[in-house]
């Protein structure tokens, strides 16, 4: 299963950022594998529809389940239609603390 | 010529100011008073008459199924976010959609076609020999507020009809370019439906209160129209006589005051009623007729 969470930078020292759509990166996480690998989100500086857009990234890379700190409408209707779980982390901890509290099942399931 | 009615908040009024211009006017002039603020049209209040109405559509994409292979090219292109493709389903967010078609023409598999999606309407009445009123009327929930605008614009014969829309209704006629005067009343704000509204005007009147909150309002305004350098005049609703803050805001960007509506019982007793001050209080009519040909001489607008 892969897991993505919103983070300011490219690891999982990173801190996790609270916005989903103009999140600058994603760093996905393999369970299976154990490994990670960021992707820069074009959209974080666009005008329009990154919500969305955003969320088109995660599906095409096979992403199941999202740890955020808030979703637009938008980019929720997106995230509904492709069946992704959401969680939600508003900490100002790094992406490998979010990681922890999703294991741990501290995390609210917002979607 | 075309003239522009705007301000830079609601509660100014604006849309008295344009109601009574239309009226004074159109007892020498043929005049199409056109309702811009299709979010909240109101022009209609003033003028009732019978209408003829035609819906407003945008063409949207739809996925023909069979033939889409969820490559995503669609997706990748639509800068709106309009279209999600998913493992094996497309989600279209219609209200995303600003109807570019090029999602249509990217697609590799000739899957998607066009269908029309009603945002809103545009009403056509005729509520005096010289005075025609065209009113642009965006449905609930809708965004695309310049589509109405576009099209309740060019329906009263002042600018072309925007390229591949169409009016589902015939109208009696299209009045095209007949009219001497168009009046267009815009929404309040500097929001885009405020810019599709004045842009092609020959002149813009700004109306405007004279409160603290009325030049902050106004100062933005005078903002929009500086950059899309239409020529421009200050009306002072409910005026003191002094207005010295909006006096100086006006010397300061050299536009001028070209009329103080005073704060007055008699006009205030008449609006209450939903009426128009011009019609019982004739001796306006000429003031808003000299107005006109105060903006004629100093806009420099055509016919
Ligand atoms: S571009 Fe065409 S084939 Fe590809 S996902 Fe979009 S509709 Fe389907
Ligand atoms: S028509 Fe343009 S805006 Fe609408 S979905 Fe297609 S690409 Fe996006």
């Amino acid at each position: 299963m892969k897991i993505c969470v919103t983070a300011k930078g490219d690891s999982l020292d990173s801190q996790a950022e609270m916005r989903f759509g103009r999140s600058p990166f994603f760093i996905v996480i393999d369970e299976e594998s154990g490994a990670s690998s960021a992707i820069k989100n074009e959209y974080a500086d666009a005008a329009g529809g990154v919500g969305p857009r955003s969320a088109q990234v995660l599906i095409s890379n096979g992403v199941q389940v999202l740890i955020t700190g808030q979703l637009g409408g938008n980019a929720q209707r997106a995230i509904e239609a492709a069946g992704i779980e959401v969680y939600q982390y508003r900490s100002d901890g790094t992406v490998n603390d979010a990681l922890k509290q999703y294991r741990d099942g501290s995390l609210t399931r917002i979607l | 010529m075309k003239i522009a009615v705007a301000s830079g908040k609601g509660g100014t009024g604006k849309s008295t100011f344009a109601a009574n211009l239309a009226l004074s006017l159109s007892k020498s002039n043929d005049v199409v008073l056109v309702d811009c603020d299709v979010e909240e049209p109101n022009l209609h209040l003033f003028f009732d008459a019978e209408h003829e109405e035609s819906e407003v559509t945008v063409p949207v994409p739809v996925v023909d199924p069979g033939k889409c292979t969820f490559c995503g090219k669609c997706g990748d292109f639509c800068q709106y976010g309009a279209i999600t493709v998913l493992k094996d389903d497309i989600l279209i967010l219609m209200d995303l959609c600003h109807s570019c078609g090029g999602c249509r023409i990217v697609c590799p598999y000739d899957a998607i076609t066009e269908v029309p999606r009603v945002i809103g309407k545009v009403r056509d009445s005729q509520p005096d020999e010289h005075l025609r009123l065209v009113t642009g009327v965006l449905n609930e929930g809708e965004t695309h507020a310049p589509v109405v605008i576009q099209m309740a614009k060019a329906l009263a014969g002042s600018t072309p009809t925007p390229a591949g829309a169409v009016f589902e209704h015939q109208f009696r006629e299209l009045v095209c370019s007949m009219a001497d005067v168009t009046i267009y009343d815009s929404s309040p704000g500097i929001a885009c439906p405020v810019i599709e509204t004045v842009e092609g005007a020959d002149y813009v009147v700004l109306v405007t209160e004279s409160t603290p909150f009325g030049i902050h309002d106004l100062e933005l305004a005078i903002g929009v129209v500086e950059k899309l350098g239409i020529p421009a005049g200050v009306v002072i609703n409910r005026s003191d006589g002094l207005d010295e803050m909006t006096e100086e805001l006006c010397r300061r960007h050299s536009l001028e005051i070209i009329m103080r509506i005073p704060f007055d019982r008699r006009i205030a007793g008449v609006q209450n009623r939903g009426g128009l001050f011009s019609q019982d209080m004739p001796e306006w009519q000429g003031r808003f007729t000299d107005l006109y040909h105060h903006i004629r001489e100093t806009g420099g607008g055509g016919a």
